[in-house]
């Protein structure tokens, strides 16, 4: 699984109050969130993000509070992957169980800078920055991560189950 | 195998005789938590699931107070879903507004009686860690992880590599438990303890209260931290003996220590004397200085409570500071008491009278302001001094409001003085 897109980057210590500001926590629709992801780091990004796009930013993203609106939000904004030295143990897990793909590449979040094209295998962990013909590598997941991730989240994962009868 | 306590716990936990850090690992839970933002989107994956019952409705604990009394439609919706499951799965420790037993999630499970030492606790929110300060192992989780620990009262953990930090000595005068987990996450920074444990010792821990410790416990994950940890020593079983009286007398906790060889990621000694009062600047609760080494900012709004500093001992530290004093001129006080119990409690010792003489509002006791949700929001360029525990861009309000984090001594200065000020500069 791979996807490509244009890259948003920002810094260290990106919380989840700027990534889904409290005001907001009245509501937990994915498109209603969406509209409001970034907020309070930067407001244009709901307006110019596309389907596909990229995060990158610096270490400890996600970091503060345990809302699972956070993940919900950049998903639905059509963010496809967040590549980051370091998440924030909640955010970590809250991501994976929304299947919104999270990678850890200090190299990547250094070298890619905001605007560039940068496409990422999932299955082998490779980056690889079109616009500055550079390529990175991450851990891959685990296949029972992949799996979670290809099942739009730990809850697409147990329907398949059931499905499955497993 | 030598272990910290975290890992004791975890270990027990997983009905293995040991673990080590890096493990992923499946444990059981002897408690659950959710509140009336992160409850009702478990309960939309628990349905969609097809999921019918918990696993034990006495091991789950649902407490509506973010949005609480419902501050809009939504919010209103929101908590009558979660009153609705609730009643529906007969959720023992669901407590509705004035009830006995309600207010800030983290102030009333360990005043319910629902922490003990050796337990271990997942809560749909972030400070969960908290509970630390008993000798539970508790961490934060979203809802997706809550709906699947409230349906087999189970989930996975990968086991942390701890820090041991080392207190000495003894706090100054005027100096609080605030002050100890600000100059530490100061010192450390945001996230200085990623995915590990802070596990504190030393012998100084014996010299600080059970509130400093709830107080430093819960602002763990300031850090990054899993969890924070201290040991149970007399202090804890005298709280569990006025707090759990049903549970000690059921000797139902368990006491871990950490093995003497015990593997640390790293020790960091603090000699408690010589930490000073500390205010965290915006925009990170790593930004610490102490009172006296900065110019005078001027200050709208202090808030005082959250589940940080709501409890009845902070509450009585206002009061000392705020006797005979007057709030400035045009600062608003907002005094949120964490709990019904610490609320009346405070009525009762005549605390609200002193507040209310000061100036001080007093609020109903939910989580309000400190997360930005109600009862205290900031207009742009205001700026507030407040006893909660996160200072982010837009946490309390406008997104170009400020927020200076501190404890409840420098609040109460704060409030007098119109800036954000130390208690030695009172009477000066």
């Amino acid at each position: 699984m791979s996807i490509q897109g244009h890259v948003f980057k920002y810094g260290a210590n990106v919380d989840t109050d700027v990534i889904i500001p409290a005001r907001y926590l009245n509501t937990s629709e994915p498109a209603e969130l969406a509209r409001h992801c970034m907020e309070d780091l930067d407001a244009t990004f709901v307006d110019r993000v596309q389907p596909g796009d990229i995060l990158v930013a610096g270490a400890n993203f996600g970091c503060g509070s345990s809302r699972e609106h956070a993940p919900i939000a950049i998903k639905a904004s059509g963010i496809s992957c967040v590549i980051a030295p370091s998440f924030a143990r909640i955010f970590f897990r809250n991501a994976i169980n929304m299947g919104l793909p999270i990678l850890e590449c200090a190299e990547a979040a250094e070298a890619i800078q905001d605007g560039d094209q940068v496409s990422v295998d999932f299955d082998t962990g490779r980056i690889v920055n079109l616009t500055r013909n550079q390529t990175y590598t991450a851990r891959p997941f685990p296949p029972f991560i992949r799996r979670i991730i290809e099942a739009d989240g730990l809850m697409g994962t147990l329907r398949q189950m059931q499905d499955k009868g497993e | 195998m030598a272990m910290t306590m975290t890992q004791k716990i975890l270990a027990a936990h997983a009905g293995r005789d040991a673990v080590e850090a890096g493990e992923l690992i499946e444990a059981r839970l002897d408690l659950v938590l959710g509140n009336d933002v992160t409850t009702p989107p478990a309960i939309k994956v628990f349905e969609a699931a097809g999921l019918k019952t918990v696993f034990d409705p006495e091991r789950i604990a649902l407490v509506p107070d973010h949005f609480t009394p419902n501050k809009d439609i939504q919010s209103a919706e929101h908590c009558a879903r979660m009153r609705r499951f609730a009643r529906d799965k007969q959720i023992s420790h669901y407590y509705e507004q004035g009830e006995e037993g309600m207010g800030v999630e983290h102030v009333v499970l360990p005043e319910n009686g629902l922490v003990a030492p050796g337990d271990a606790i997942i809560g749909a929110d972030s400070h969960t860690c908290t509970y630390g300060a008993l000798g539970a192992f508790a961490t934060g989780v979203g809802s997706t992880d809550l709906a699947y620990a409230m349906a087999t009262g189970k989930t996975w953990f990968r086991v942390p590599e701890a820090i041991r930090i080392d207190l000495l000595g003894q706090l100054r005068p005027g100096v609080t438990g605030k002050d100890v987990i600000l100059h530490l996450i100061g010192k450390i920074g945001v996230d200085g303890a990623l995915y590990q444990s802070l596990e504190f010792t030393g012998s100084g821990v014996a010299t600080l209260s059970m509130a400093e410790r709830l107080t430093i416990c819960n602002m763990a994950i300031e850090a990054g931290a899993k969890n924070g940890l201290f040991p149970v020593d007399d202090k804890t079983r005298d709280y569990l003996a006025h707090y759990a009286p049903e549970r000690v007398a059921m000797n139902d906790f368990t006491v871990c220590t950490a093995d003497d060889d015990a593997r640390y990621a790293r020790t960091i000694a603090i000699d408690l004397a010589t930490i000073r009062q500390t205010v965290a600047f915006p925009h990170l609760p790593e930004n610490t200085r102490e009172i006296g080494s900065f110019d005078p900012i001027p200050v709208d709004q202090v808030v005082i409570g959250s589940c940080t500093n709501g409890r009845l001992e902070d509450l009585r530290l206002a009061a000392h500071w705020l006797k005979g004093r007057k709030v400035a001129k045009g600062l608003r006080l907002i005094i949120l008491p964490g709990s019904q119990r610490v609320w009346r409690e405070a009525l009762k010792e005549g605390l609200f009278e002193i507040f209310t003489d000061a100036g001080a509002v007093i609020s109903a006791p939910p989580c309000g302001p400190c997360l930005g949700g109600h009862m205290g929001i900031l207009a742009a360029g205001e700026r507030c001094v407040s006893t909660t525990n996160r200072n982010f861009v837009g946490r309390m309000g406008h997104p170009k409001s400020e927020v200076y984090l501190a404890g409840v001594p420098v609040a109460c200065a704060s409030a007098v003085l119109g800036r954000v000020a130390g208690i030695d500069e009172l009477d000066a």
